[in-house]
């Protein structure tokens, strides 16, 4: 029974995920040699990856670095611009959980700069601050604002009347209120969005260096697209998918710590 | 002019018809009056408005000859589904209360009346545990700790036990008995169970079946304390009372059916995540919230 339950563990969670990425990999062969033979297959990819991968931190030239070391760069960018987004987006969610008057006044207009693409935004950014890497910052920050802000308004919305019951028993004040009851009542909605934007943050960074070229994940990818060395865009959308997938797994262990409080 | 006074008030919610309608109601101080009704009479409503969370239609309500405009910490409320702050332990519930009340206090001073409280109703040992690792009857007991420390002239208890077990159900009857013996603080019982009125009241009043839920005849209790619960079914005016408040019940304040019983839904600890992670392979999401899910009847043996 034990052991039985083990292999199955082990199914599940080694032998499965294995069996798909080697299907992916026999797909990816034979794309490249039978349909696309401009795409690099896998073999080549990663030989033409190794130096990159092997000394992930070595600068040989501006746009020729250690895919860690990139990485690095767009995460410092991302890290800028989602604190940016989360200390906007937190209070506006609260505002608009909080007051029906706000709510009224800003919800149309959330809702239409809600779905507008990064790509768009980053323009304007450039526009309004000249510079390439504060108008990233400023695109991520707008474009990762939004679930920060959702999240927060519907986990202050939904705080259940029991609790601002107990505040107003209590006669707590407006600050006590909000750091005693509200904030920690929304936390847990709080960290959904923080999570969420998190994701969006990355996705903008990536869109963000390639418009404008700066040194990072993106900026290589496209770099190495015009310089017509395919397997590197293959390296990069890797790294780039590795990365988001261990910020979110991160983000989650963050918030499932604030689910048990 | 009594205590609490409640005059010709009306309550509804919207465009339905009302909730509660002409109730009149004198409380003496140092009095212990239970009310008794069916589920979704407006009991829960009736405490609401004395305690002023929601105010009322017509009429008045004064304490003290004061009217009451607003919540206060000068009525300590026991809340039907305990109310505790699942973030905060025993402790800190309760000295969240002892802080705001008596805020010109010593720290010092403070934890140690919230120490007390936590003593008085033996649940040091789970001093520092969060509401959500309590058992229902604990939980109580801490929403029961929570309205005396804050000194309350007044105590509104709705349904205090209705979601307990009859065994936990009669070892905090006999809490609460104990403690108003203690503290003599003037208290409203709102509860569905005719048999704990009386066991704990001076007077039991039924509120009749809604809409436009009235009280009934206001009915004394003359059995001697400290009441001993197996005695007491055999007492000839327990006896009577019971007929009398479960006749009006089912007689004037009745209703078509008799047999009501409603679900009732206590707020769980965990807020709704619409956007749990979900993996491919692992296990399935796990339910948004857990209810905790009890029917609630009206219980008359006649
Ligand atoms: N906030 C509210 N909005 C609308 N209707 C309500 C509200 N609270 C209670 N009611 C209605 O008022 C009636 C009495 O409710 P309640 O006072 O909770 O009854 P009880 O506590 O006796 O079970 C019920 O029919 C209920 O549906
Ligand atoms: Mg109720």
């Amino acid at each position: 029974m034990i052991t039985n339950r083990r292999s199955e563990f082990k199914l599940d969670w080694l032998i499965l995920p294995l069996l798909g990425a080697v299907v992916v990999l026999l797909l990816w062969q034979m794309a490249s040699t039978t349909w696309s033979k401009d795409l690099p297959g896998p073999l080549r990819t990663w030989t033409a990856s190794k130096p990159y991968i092997m000394k992930p931190f070595e600068k040989r030239g501006e746009l020729d670095q250690g895919i860690l070391r990139f990485t690095w760069y767009s995460l410092v960018l991302v890290v800028k611009g989602y604190t940016v987004a989360l200390l906007v987006g937190t209070p506006i969610g609260f505002m608009l959980g909080l007051s029906k008057f706000f709510s009224k006044s800003f919800d149309p207009i959330i809702q239409i700069l809600r779905p507008v693409s990064p790509l768009a935004w980053l323009p304007l950014g450039l526009i309004l601050f000249q510079k390439s890497q504060p108008a990233a910052v400023f695109t991520i920050a707008v474009c990762a604002m939004w679930p920060t802000v959702l999240n927060t308004a519907v986990g202050v919305r939904s705080i259940p009347q029991d609790y601002l019951n107990v505040a107003k028993v209590l006669k707590l004040s407006r600050t006590r209120t909000l750091f005693k009851v509200l904030i920690p009542a929304t936390l847990p909605y709080m960290f959904t969005g923080f999570r969420l934007s998190l994701g969006i943050a990355w996705l903008v960074i990536v869109a963000a260096e390639m418009l404008t070229g700066s040194p990072g994940v993106g900026g290589f990818l496209w770099q190495e697209y015009n310089a017509l060395i395919y397997e590197h865009i293959i390296l990069c959308i890797l790294t780039i998918g590795v990365i988001g997938f261990v910020l979110d797994r991160l983000m989650s262990l963050v918030e499932r710590r604030f689910k048990t409080v | 002019m009594a205590f609490l006074e409640l005059k010709t008030v009306s309550k509804g919610y919207g465009s339905r018809s009302e909730v509660l309608k002409d109730i009149n109601l004198e409380i003496e101080r140092g009095e212990f009056v239970a009310i008794v009704g069916y589920s979704g009479a407006g009991k829960t409503t009736l405490i609401s408005l004395i305690a002023g969370l929601i105010k009322p239609d017509a009429g008045t309500i004064t304490l003290n000859d004061l009217e009451i405009t607003d919540p206060g910490p000068d009525r300590g409320i026991v809340f039907q589904n305990y109310s505790l702050l699942p973030w905060l332990s025993v402790f800190e519930n309760i000295y969240l209360a002892v802080d705001q009340v008596f805020c010109n206090w010593a720290p010092a001073r403070k934890q140690q009346h919230t120490e007390k409280y936590i003593a008085m109703v033996n649940l040091t040992p789970a001093r520092d545990k969060r509401p959500g690792e309590l058992s229902g009857g604990m939980r109580q007991r801490v929403s029961v700790a929570r309205a005396l420390a804050m000194d309350p002239q007044i105590l509104l208890l709705d349904e205090p036990l209705g979601a307990l077990d009859a065994l936990t159900r009669s070892t905090l009857q006999d809490e609460i008995g104990r403690i108003w013996e203690e503290h003599k603080k003037t208290i409203v019982l709102i509860t569905n169970d005719v048999d704990e009125g009386i066991y704990l009241s001076d007077r039991i009043i039924p509120l009749s079946a809604g809409p436009n839920a009235t009280l009934g005849p206001s009915i004394a209790v003359p059995i001697p304390r400290p009441r001993d619960r197996k005695a007491i079914n055999h007492d000839p005016h327990f006896r009577q009372i019971r007929r009398e408040v479960v006749e009006y019940l089912l007689g004037v304040g009745g209703r078509r059916h008799v047999t009501v019983s409603r679900k009732l839904f206590l707020p769980d600890i965990e807020p709704e995540d619409l956007n749990a992670p979900r993996s491919i392979l692992g296990s399935r999401r796990r339910p948004i919230r857990r209810h905790e899910i009890r029917k609630e009847t009206l219980e008359s043996h006649s």
